[in-house]
């Protein structure tokens, strides 16, 4: 699985990454982006689609 | 107080927002107007305002920033057109707020790193060292006000200290941003007389920090530049007013909404002095049920929005609340849930001018939650007081009367 935020979307809300720091993080502007080229570790699966669920500008999204 | 325009006569069609039954009243109004088929409300007050409720069209016009302009958040008597020194689009009278792309992306990029989650985060220990000082001078009161002993005096803390403000200033703050945000009802005469006086005092700190520059958000913006020139004095005096106007009442009215919903629900408030681990998702709901900020743009061209037509330099209320209480995008959206895990609320807007302060407002909540139910595992409201909400844009409770169950 990996995740991907949309730079052009993320309006720097912080949701993915207060609920999954493990898979995100953001920049000194507070716009987010994905870990390791957004490839999620085994296991971590649930909080990636915890963040997409949660982004309320639709930024993230999700190959599996 | 009075308003200019007198009770509301009917919420459909000549509703007003500063009418002391809008807040008090407003999830039974809205749900009043989507069952009688009236998605958007419309009033003449104002010179003309259209309140949209659904999610799908407050979303819309977040996004629309071509048909909807920021240039004035709060609707007031008159339209910016109306008033001779008001600045202009895209800028407007506090950027980044009141400004309209292209002008928007420079004036919001020069302040997101002084709002950005790391920059933020050490505050932490500062303000629950504050929120632990607020609970002590409560001494063993068994009935206290948590709107004004409590909720309110957070906000004003964290924006006097990002600001180099006087704390003893606060009770000044207080007067002029009620002026601001609830007397848009009242004879203009008073509410002008509080401006000027915010002016005063807002350009007495500017001149200060020309003077002797300081590690403040006033100094930051006087030394930054955009596209290689320094700030106007206007555009450091609007970010100046807004940083003051917007951080407190939002944070205060979001604080005490929460504190009331967990005087009232026993479950929900013993589970999060259990579980402090849940406090965190249990706000994000709290946001979403009882979300404070309804923002307010300009039509910018006569044009038809789902069936109505709008006029150019008609007001539209953007109301967050009410999207966040559309069952379409939230399942049950009357219930308040704590263990909702799904929750693409809105409280802080959509696109381009989500709050900047939303990382300071979240942190301030977190960790004044966790102080208040630490220090008071068990409390309710003190029905023999009425809760006093607030009136305009803002919502939330201004009088929060509060019984003291136990303490420790």
């Amino acid at each position: 699985m990996r995740v991907h935020v949309d730079p052009s979307k993320c309006q720097g809300h912080n949701r993915c990454y207060a609920l999954a720091p493990e898979l995100f993080d953001v920049d000194d502007y507070g716009n987010a982006f994905e870990l390791n080229d957004g490839v999620v570790p085994a296991g971590l699966e649930d909080k990636a689609r915890l963040a997409l669920a949660n982004c309320p500008e639709f930024a993230i999204s999700i190959e599996e | 107080m009075t308003s200019v325009y007198g009770p509301a006569t009917n919420w459909a069609t000549d509703f007003d927002h500063a009418d002391p039954e809008y807040n008090k009243n407003i999830h039974k109004i809205w749900d009043d107007l989507k069952t009688s088929g009236c998605p958007i409300a419309h009033t003449d007050r104002y010179g003309g305002a259209w309140l949209p409720l659904t999610y799908e069209m407050v979303h819309e016009i977040s996004y629309d920033t071509t048909h909807f302009s920021s240039r004035s958040p709060v609707v007031g008597q008159l339209k910016p057109s109306e008033i001779p020194d008001a600045v202009p689009a895209p800028v407007g009278g506090v950027p980044p707020i009141s400004s309209d792309p292209p002008f928007h992306a420079g004036a919001r990029h020069l302040l997101l790193p002084i709002f950005a989650p790391k920059k933020i985060d050490p505050l932490n220990s500062v303000i629950r060292e504050f929120c632990h000082k607020l609970i002590d001078d409560m001494g063993d009161k068994e009935f206290v006000d948590g709107a004004v002993e409590y909720a309110q005096n957070i906000p004003v803390m964290v924006v006097a200290h990002l600001l180099g403000f006087p704390l003893e200033d606060a009770d000044q703050f207080r007067v002029w941003i009620r002026s601001a945000l609830e007397d848009v009802g009242e004879a203009r005469e008073q509410r002008e007389t509080d401006q000027l006086a915010l002016a005063d005092y807002i350009n007495k700190h500017i001149d200060q920090r020309i003077e002797n520059p300081g590690d403040d958000l006033i100094s930051y913006l006087l030394n930054a530049e955009m596209e290689g020139e320094k700030l106007s004095r206007e555009h450091v005096f609007g970010t100046v007013a807004l940083a003051l106007i917007a951080g407190i009442d939002t944070t205060w009215s979001a604080l005490g909404s929460s504190l009331l919903h967990l005087a009232n629900n026993s479950v929900d408030r013993r589970r999060l002095v259990e579980n402090p681990s849940m406090i965190a998702q249990a706000i994000e709901e709290f946001l979403r049920a009882y979300a404070p900020v309804t923002m307010a743009r300009l039509v910018t061209e006569d044009m038809d929005f789902h069936g109505v037509q709008m006029k150019k330099e008609d007001w539209v209320l953007l109301p967050f609340p009410a999207a966040n209480r559309d069952e379409k995008e939230f399942p049950n959206a009357a219930t308040v849930d704590i263990d909702r895990e799904i929750n693409r609320h809105t409280a802080f807007g959509l696109g381009i001018h989500r709050c900047i302060g939303s990382n300071l407002a979240r942190l301030e909540l977190n960790v004044a939650i966790e102080v208040f139910l630490e220090r008071f595992p068990d409390f309710e409201q003190d029905t023999k007081e009425e809760v006093k909400w607030s009136l305009g844009q803002v919502r939330g409770p201004r009088k929060l009367p509060l019984r003291i169950v136990t303490r420790t």
